[in-house]
């Protein structure tokens, strides 16, 4: 399917918001990101309680009117952690998916204009990287790193950059041998004009439709290394570091565990039904490459 | 003798999201036995409706609004599902259009025409031969190697062929060909045309053949019906049909086949105006609104089935009756 | 087929050496020398200096990398950095317990989820339908260490039907199955939704072509077209994300290994990972790399296998 030159993304743009409010499982998954999301934002004016404020003699309290989930071991209020988690959650699941976005729109654009043998090689290393499962690479970075927000950030940023660059650079292959790109060349259009001003707009979409879908992701992936100890250090109220903690206390009490995965299902839950809606937006074509 | 398939008063409605579409309205045809049914129709007339409808493989949104159909004097409408299977394949058959996609990709077409003897006491050894037996009966050559063959191994032709053998490999009383050859180029479409006509002497079973193309459906069939915008409006012999057509579509039909020109021109003659809308049917003749003979009553009152010659009808007010 | 087989495994070998080298020049990109972080900062330079020589940093690295190439072919994945001991012993000894953990997983899921795609397809739009749907999709949300904790806390703290902690005792099948049981769990659970809705898909699609039509037309029973004409084309896609599924597998693996304290490779790297044990960490990663590789080698053949028109190039 040849797109039209004009961006795509406008008319993609409004058929989204059409789409959306159109189907309840959609709109459901919208209201649940939106709440996460107006969670991290102002999280500091929302979370009732200090989240880092010790008070050692209410600790491991059940929910109550003053304390809704809860207290934690060292008494700290385990609703207002769950939103400052939510805080480190968007910041490490937006600056991780926009940086592969950087990346994998390059390598992709590389993969799919440039010479034969860089997209052979390119396409190695994707290959090479996908061979990883993910968590033992991010142990092995670990270990040699230490754990950092920038360690968690590297790994995570160079798993999913091949999966964006692919998606570019099918995109980027399709509209390479269009006619009307082949008419410009004739005219002297030179690269860099074409790849901006065709190439690129039409990548964008089906890339941000499934970028979106990644960052429950990569929020998972960051939540699971700090509850083994390796995310986002301390005193840092991340949702797996709850988990961690939460863990040691199990017998003593449940809330602390629960408040630290419940926030996770329900952005992953949110970020899905969200992405099944987006999903039928994408060129078949495209959805199939994934 | 009564007809193998005698079809009476079918009518077919589609239900989608733009509104009824009216697919077949009132359409009656007989098939009698022995003999070579041809169904003549432009894309969109209703002649894959008409079979679907028939043999019962209509997709979920559609709905039988009245009519008949029987198969040797079973009510096909109404059969239940364990005896309906147990006349497809054995008794009724079908060829279809797109030899590319009627086939199983990832089975092999012996694996395939062993599967449709399922019901038969037979080795698989004997199976096999049988198979072997009809691709040689079509023209396939080497034909036992060929068994463990995938289908996208052969050619269009081939593949059309081995979807032929497939039907007749049950004997059926009846065989459905819905324009098996319109995927096919000219070549192979001859060829496929006469292995059907040399086919026609040892098989005894009738045949229902669909086309667009008069002169296929001259040089094979011995009946005819003209189907337009899910209507019959003529039915007779070939020779009725085409020496004394009776309805001007048939009529505009005959003069705007191409292998009919007399004269060589520039200009392709074509029947004027587009096929109705069947959500928002025209009262009055279908046809009228595209009929060069179309007067007054004919957009008021719709044309009744009237009597050329007892085996030869048409739906026309200037037929005399 | 043979053809395509030799493509495909050395493609394989391929990524696995690029892998392996990256593995290894990774220590070269960090700041500092990877005996110094071993250490920490109180080392003293000879202690830095013995472990480096120990670790065979100092020499040129050129002969490191061949050494290394040569050593793996041979089986040696290095010593412990601490201990002395052979890291592939101390690998290969984990590596069953992990195996029969994503085993069990992957084993119950597939039994479950596919029959339940199966059936969505076949009764589309039915209750069942509509039920497996939602639940897949919740299945599919619930990431799977949370899983893990969620059903100790639940099934083993509060309920006290199953056991929390370990594999069993060696030696009683029962025992060790019991053990087994709620880690599998959070293991598969993930899998059952992906599975479900996949197959469903496939099958849908498969179901609407026209060779099945075809296929009905002659009167072919039921089970056979949805056995042996539908589902083992609708079954493709799932080998193939089966395939590419094993890493996140293993992953699932390990937090559930680190959840419910079981032996296996996870305990093995996280125990590594916090004394900067490099080459047990390295060990155990390229073993799973190499683990996952032949996966999705076994996946892509299994495929081709099976349709052949994947072997003809189309």
């Amino acid at each position: 399917m040849i797109p039209a030159s004009a961006p795509a993304s406008e008319r993609a743009a409004t058929r989204l918001a059409r789409r959306i409010l159109h189907d309840p499982i959609g709109l459901f998954g919208l209201v649940l990101v939106l709440i996460v999301v107006c969670s991290g934002l102002f999280a500091d004016w929302i979370a009732p309680y200090d989240p880092l404020k010790l008070a050692v003699r209410e600790r491991m309290a059940d929910p109550s009117m003053s304390h809704l989930l809860g207290t934690d071991q060292l008494g700290r209020d385990i609703l207002s952690r769950v939103i400052k988690g939510s805080q480190i959650a968007l910041l490490v699941g937006l600056s991780a998916t926009l940086l592969s976005l950087l990346g994998g729109l390059l390598l992709g654009l590389l993969a799919g204009y440039g010479p034969r043998w860089l997209d052979n090689l390119l396409l190695l290393l994707f290959d090479a990287v996908h061979a990883f499962p993910v968590i033992m690479l991010a142990l092995a970075v670990i270990t040699l790193f230490g754990p950092s927000l920038v360690t968690v950030l590297l790994v995570v940023v160079t798993v999913t950059v091949p999966r964006y660059a692919r998606l570019v650079r099918t995109s980027t292959l399709s509209i390479k041998h269009a006619e009307f790109i082949l008419a410009e060349r004739a005219l002297g259009a030179r690269a860099p004009r074409i790849l901006l001003h065709h190439i690129v707009p039409n990548a964008i979409g089906p890339l941000l439709i499934i970028a979106s879908m990644d960052i429950p992701v990569v929020i998972t992936l960051e939540a699971g290394l700090s509850f083994l100890g390796l995310g986002v250090p301390p005193p840092a109220p991340s949702w797996g570091r709850l988990l961690n903690e939460g863990y040691s206390f199990i017998r003593d009490t449940p809330w602390i565990v629960i408040g630290g995965g419940l926030p996770l299902i329900v952005t992953t839950l949110g970020f899905t039904f969200l992405g099944e809606t987006l999903r039928d937006l994408l060129d078949p074509k495209l959805r199939k490459a994934l | 003798m009564a007809a193998i398939l005698s079809i009476d008063k079918l009518s077919v409605d589609f239900l989608t999201p733009r509104g009824t579409v009216s697919a077949l309205r009132q359409v009656s045809l007989d098939v009698p036995r022995g003999s070579i049914v041809g169904i003549v129709g432009e894309s969109g007339s209703g002649k894959s409706t008409l079979i679907a409808a028939a043999t019962r493989l209509l997709s979920e949104n559609a709905v039988i609004r009245g009519g008949t159909v029987e198969f040797d004097g079973e009510d096909m409408l109404n059969l239940p599902p364990d005896r309906l299977r147990a006349l497809r394949g054995r008794r009724i058959a079908m060829v279809f259009q797109d030899p590319m996609t009627a086939l199983n990709p990832v089975l092999s077409i012996g694996r395939q025409m062993i599967d449709i003897q399922y019901r038969d006491r037979l080795d698989r050894a004997g199976k096999r031969a049988r198979a072997a037996e009809m691709l040689r009966r079509v023209g396939i050559p080497d034909a036992g190697a060929r068994l463990d063959r995938f289908p996208h191994e052969f050619s269009g032709g081939m593949r059309q062929r081995i979807a032929i053998a497939m039907a007749l490999l049950g004997n059926p009383d009846l065989l459905i060909a819905d324009e098996p050859t319109t995927a096919l180029d000219v070549t192979m479409e001859a060829q496929i045309i006469h292995l059907l006509r040399e086919q026609r002497r040892e098989f005894e079973g009738s045949i229902l053949f669909i086309s667009h193309n008069l002169g296929l459906i001259a040089e094979l069939c011995d009946h005819v019906v003209i189907l337009y915008a899910g209507e019959v409006v003529e039915r007779g012999t070939v020779h009725d049909i085409f020496h004394r057509p009776s309805h001007p579509y048939t009529e505009a039909l005959l003069v705007c086949d191409p292998a009919r020109l007399s004269q060589a021109s520039r200009a392709l003659p074509t029947i004027g105006g587009e096929v109705p809308d069947l959500i928002r049917l025209p009262s009055g003749c279908i046809f009228a609104p595209r009929c060069p003979k179309a007067f007054a009553r004919c957009r008021s009152a719709a044309p009744h089935t009237h009597v050329v010659t007892p085996e030869h009808t048409a739906s026309c007010h200037l037929v005399p009756s | 087929m043979l053809y395509y087989t030799i493509q495909r495994v050395g493609l394989a070998l391929l990524i696995c050496i690029v892998a392996m080298t990256a593995m290894f020049s990774l220590v070269y990109v960090i700041p500092g020398d990877p005996a110094s972080i071993a250490l920490g900062p109180r080392a003293t330079p000879e202690m830095r200096q013995a472990l480096a020589a120990r670790m065979g940093l100092d020499r040129p690295v050129p002969i490191q990398i061949v050494n290394f190439f040569g050593n793996v072919l041979s089986g040696d994945l290095g010593v412990d950095v601490w201990s002395n001991r052979s890291v592939a012993t101390s690998v290969f000894e984990s590596l069953p317990y992990t195996l029969a953990l994503a085993a069990a997983g992957l084993g119950w899921s597939v039994l479950v989820g596919i029959p339940l795609g199966c059936y969505s397809a076949a009764r589309r739009n039915s209750l069942l339908d509509k039920l497996s749907g939602v639940l897949s999709v919740g299945a599919i949300s619930m990431p799977s260490f949370v899983v893990a904790i969620y059903s100790l806390l639940l099934f083993a703290v509060t309920l006290g039907w199953l056991p929390a902690i370990g594999a069993g005792e060696p030696g009683q099948p029962l025992d060790q199955l019991g053990h087994l049981i709620l880690p599998a769990l959070a293991v598969g659970l993930g899998w059952v939704g992906y599975l479900a809705r996949l197959v469903r898909a496939s099958m849908l699609e498969v179901l609407g072509e026209p060779h099945i039509r075809t296929a009905r037309s002659f009167g072919l029973p039921e089970r056979m077209i949805v056995f042996r004409y539908a589902l083992r084309i609708a079954v493709l896609p799932t080998v193939t994300l089966l395939g590419t599924g094993v890493g996140s597998l293993l992953s699932s693996a390990v937090f559930a290994e680190i959840v419910f304290n079981r032996p296996g490779i996870g305990q093995l790297v996280l125990g590594a990972v916090n004394t900067r044990n490099y080459p047990v960490v390295m060990g155990a990663v390229l073993v799973t790399v190499g683990l996952f590789t032949l996966c999705t080698l076994i996946a892509d053949l299994l495929v081709a296998a099976y349709d052949p028109r994947i072997r003809a190039g189309l």
